[in-house]
């Protein structure tokens, strides 16, 4: 029963960890790919917290989810490549500039 | 004919209808144009009549695949959806004229798909009532949305495009996070569903921090505005019309219909947070549209600071705000698209959008004056307006549940917005030699711009009819009135 | 960015506030589980899953396709990348990919299949597919010109297209929107995800190509 908090906990983790790189980090694809560990928290709490109970078998509801959210999160990261490809051929770099003056 | 207004299931007409337009465009580009000014159309000829199934049968609840919540997807159709389903088909209907004429026949080969798919992004997204629907809803519309501010050319619109995408995930992910904690905790996805099982705990606690989050960045609510004055900006006019009119205001009625339904027991003190939000973003996107040189910068930076008024409904928490608020949404939208489309049709004639050299343009533009000068009167407020109706109703609330505060915000931002509005039109009247260059503006987007701009008139003058219509199935629960 | 010095404490505060969210998760009164089982006659499939992705909430799924068409043609709309130099294949890739690529094609066909009463479906045998398209890609193989117009379209738009279709079929037949009839329900969830697993690996592969085959637009 507690190993599956782990994996929710773990989950999280990778939640805050993604977050933080996405905020830190000024390469794009370096953005991309911590969206992408989000994501995969996100995914990692959704789906250990559906085997909580331990006589039934696990909730699909929550598999369903992230199936769905797996491909989303695909086509999303397929259009951030390219646009970052043509940021780069624009702009000869990898960095989005800085926000500048609000 | 009644019969067939009710027998109908509207609701579903509505979000198939755009998306198979879509695929028709992407199938047949020759034809898209034809097709697309068909769907939108369409598109408002089918609110027009879930609209009147609303007004017979009261809110509609439509459960797909007949399973019904919690097992299925529901769909679910009340006043509010209704005014949100009635602004984005009009705006839209708009848009579609306009870039009939703007688009060059490639851009326009992929800006019909892409436009006709996030119209139904934002049918489904008003019409679901299920959290993970809402996401993918959510996600349809950042696509689209991105996909269309890249179609301009330049660096500086790819630029935006990938920021605002970062921006988009990153609250999608928040927003994702926030739905697992309130499913695992309450066990449903139905919105109706979850507001009767709601109750305060930690993960609730959770899940409305990181639902709220997640939607308020992708409303650009102050200090999470960062992204939004470039992209609207910098994307093709038709697009930043309706990145302001809707896009916008589709994650704040997310957050609208969270906030009604499953947040209520959450508290004050996290709704005057996000009413100081609002007041600052008031403030500061007023004082940020003062300092710009360019037009479409400075409307950009106006919407920063007009969805700020929207977020001092949650403080003050009464029927008459929230539909104060609602009311700002609608007029906002309407005069918003009307001034982007005024600000392009110059942008067309005169090669670039300088504040400065205004007049030598604006002299052979008389229909966008008056557009511009229209909508102009509606984001300050000024009656005959809908931005005036809108504010009346949030003043009213803000002295009778005594927070007078959030009145002396409406005040001061309709006086920041007073100067910057006059900043664009004192231009008109100052006298310039007409630049020789100017291109002639095809009609129609100075008349679509002129229409909408009329439209948020119409809505100052007969403000009882659309607020009649907010209340069908009361979303504001049943309240004083006022 | 220069380093915020809020930044590490502020995340670690969420992850801690996470963190208690998640171990003191209430555990839900009535949940899903129940009512699915009681349902799993009707969806027509045996696998929990596939049932819940398409039929029970086959309309996600719905909106899902149209998120992955909406992505290629935003890909498409940027164009592609026009001094893009492709490399000759190595022998290795040419060889494995001969042998690997009919595999695939199987794998997926079996997954599509097998869907319906333990853990496949069409997103993984779509996965599959694009992974035989990625290969193929890879070794210099692109479609033919007559191919890349109308008929790759159409292939794109298939898997959307067939659910909307069969939705609104069944909604004009008398049902609701998506309502399968249960006698029916197995052989129309297998109609639906196969033109689905042929649109998912297209758009997969097309993706991963960048730019629209044939070159200009059609």
């Amino acid at each position: 029963m507690s190993y599956v908090y782990l994996y929710a906990l773990l989950g999280v983790g990778l939640f805050v960890l993604g977050l933080n790189a996405l905020i830190i980090h000024p390469h794009m694809l370096r953005k991309i790919l911590a969206v992408n560990v989000m994501s995969t928290g996100v995914f990692l709490v959704l789906v250990a917290l559906s085997s909580r109970n331990e006589e039934v078998l696990p909730d699909p509801v929550p598999h369903a989810m992230v199936i769905t959210g797996i491909v989303v999160s695909v086509s999303a990261t397929a259009l951030a490549l390219i646009l970052m490809l043509k940021v780069n051929r624009a702009t000869g770099k990898n960095e989005l500039p800085d926000r500048g003056r609000d | 004919m009644e019969l067939i207004l009710e027998g109908v299931p509207w609701i579903v007409v509505l979000i198939i209808l755009p998306l198979t337009g879509g695929m028709a465009c992407f199938l047949f580009p020759k034809i898209s144009k034809s097709l697309g000014l068909l769907t939108s159309l369409a598109v408002v000829a089918c609110v027009w009549g879930l609209g009147w199934q609303l007004i017979e049968e009261g809110a509609q609840r439509y459960a797909i695949g007949g399973w019904g919540a919690p097992l299925g997807i529901d769909l679910y159709a009340d006043g509010l959806s209704l005014v949100m389903l009635a602004v984005a088909a009009l705006v839209g209907l708009g848009i579609s004229v306009y870039s009939s004429a703007y688009f060059s026949r490639d851009k326009a080969n992929h800006f019909w798909p892409l436009w006709l798919f996030l119209c139904g992004a934002l049918n489904a997204l008003f019409l679901s009532s299920d959290i993970f629907n809402l996401y993918v809803t959510l996600e349809l519309l950042g696509l689209t949305a991105v996909a269309l501010v890249a179609l301009a050319d330049g660096a500086q619109a790819l630029i935006s495009a990938m920021r605002y995408l970062l921006v988009n995930l990153m609250g999608s992910l928040f927003y994702l996070l926030g739905v697992a904690f309130l499913y695992h905790s309450l066990g449903s996805l139905d919105i109706a569903i979850l507001a009767q099982r709601a109750q305060p705990s930690p993960a609730m606690w959770a899940a409305v921090g990181l639902i709220s989050t997640g939607l308020l960045l992708k409303t650009a609510l102050f200090p999470m505005h960062f992204w939004l004055p470039a992209a609207h900006a910098c994307a093709p006019t038709p697009v930043s019309a309706v990145l302001s009119a809707l896009v916008v205001k589709a994650s704040f009625y997310i957050l609208l219909r969270m906030w009604l339904e499953i947040f209520p027991m959450v508290g004050s003190s996290f709704a005057q947070l996000m009413g100081g939000l609002g007041a600052a973003a008031v403030l500061w996107g007023g004082v940020q549209a003062l300092r710009q040189t360019r037009l479409k910068m400075l409307i950009a930076y106006s919407t920063v600071s007009q969805l700020g008024y929207l977020f001092l409904a949650f403080p003050l928490g009464m029927s008459v705000a929230w539909r104060g608020a609602l009311y700002m949404l609608l007029s906002h939208a309407v005069a918003k698209a009307a001034m982007f489309m005024a600000a392009g049709n110059i942008l067309a004639a005169g090669g670039d959008d300088r504040i400065a050299d205004l007049s030598s343009i604006t002299q052979r533009l008389p229909l966008t004056l008056t557009a511009f000068s229209l909508a102009g009167m509606s984001i300050m407020g000024l009656p005959p307006s809908g931005g005036f109706i809108a504010k009346w109703l949030l003043l009213e609330a803000s002295i009778q549940s005594g927070q007078w505060w959030w009145g002396v915000i409406l005040l001061l931002g309709g006086l920041l917005a007073a100067v910057y509005v006059f900043k664009v039109v004192g231009h008109v009247f100052t006298q310039a030699e007409p630049k020789l260059e100017a291109r002639a503006v095809p009609a129609r987007m100075e008349w679509t711009a002129l229409v909408l701009a009329l439209v948020v008139i119409f809505l100052g003058l007969f403000a009882s009819w659309p607020l009649a219509i907010m209340e069908i199935g009361s979303p504001f629960g049943e309240g004083d009135s006022g | 960015m220069e380093r915020n010095p809020w930044l590490l404490p502020l995340l670690l505060m969420l992850c801690v506030g996470l963190g208690y969210a998640v171990l003191s998760m209430p555990e839900p009164v009535e949940g899903l589980p129940e009512i699915l089982v009681d349902n799993m006659e009707l969806a027509g499939v045996s696998n929990p899953v596939t049932a819940v992705l398409l039929n029970f909430r086959g309309y996600d799924t719905l909106l899902e396709m149209g998120v992955l068409l909406v992505a290629l043609l935003g890909m498409w709309s940027l164009g592609g990348m026009p001094d893009y130099h492709e490399s000759s294949p190595g022998l290795v890739l040419d060889i494995m990919s001969r042998q690997l690529v009919p595999v695939l094609i199987l794998v997926a066909g079996y997954l599509l299949w097998v869907g319906a009463d333990a853990p496949g479906g069409a997103f993984q045998a779509g996965s599959l597919l694009g992974a035989a398209g990625v290969l193929l890609l890879l070794c210099g193989w692109r479609i033919g010109n007559r191919c890349s117009g109308l008929p790759l379209r159409i292939l794109l738009v298939l898997g959307l297209g067939m659910f909307v279709m069969a939705g609104t079929g069944l909604l004009l037949i008398g049902g609701g929107l998506l309502q399968y009839p249960p006698s029916v329900a197995n052989e129309l969830i297998l109609m639906i995800e196969a033109a689905a697993t042929l649109s998912i690996g297209a758009t997969l592969a097309a993706m991963f190509l960048g730019c629209r085959p044939g070159g200009t637009d059609k």
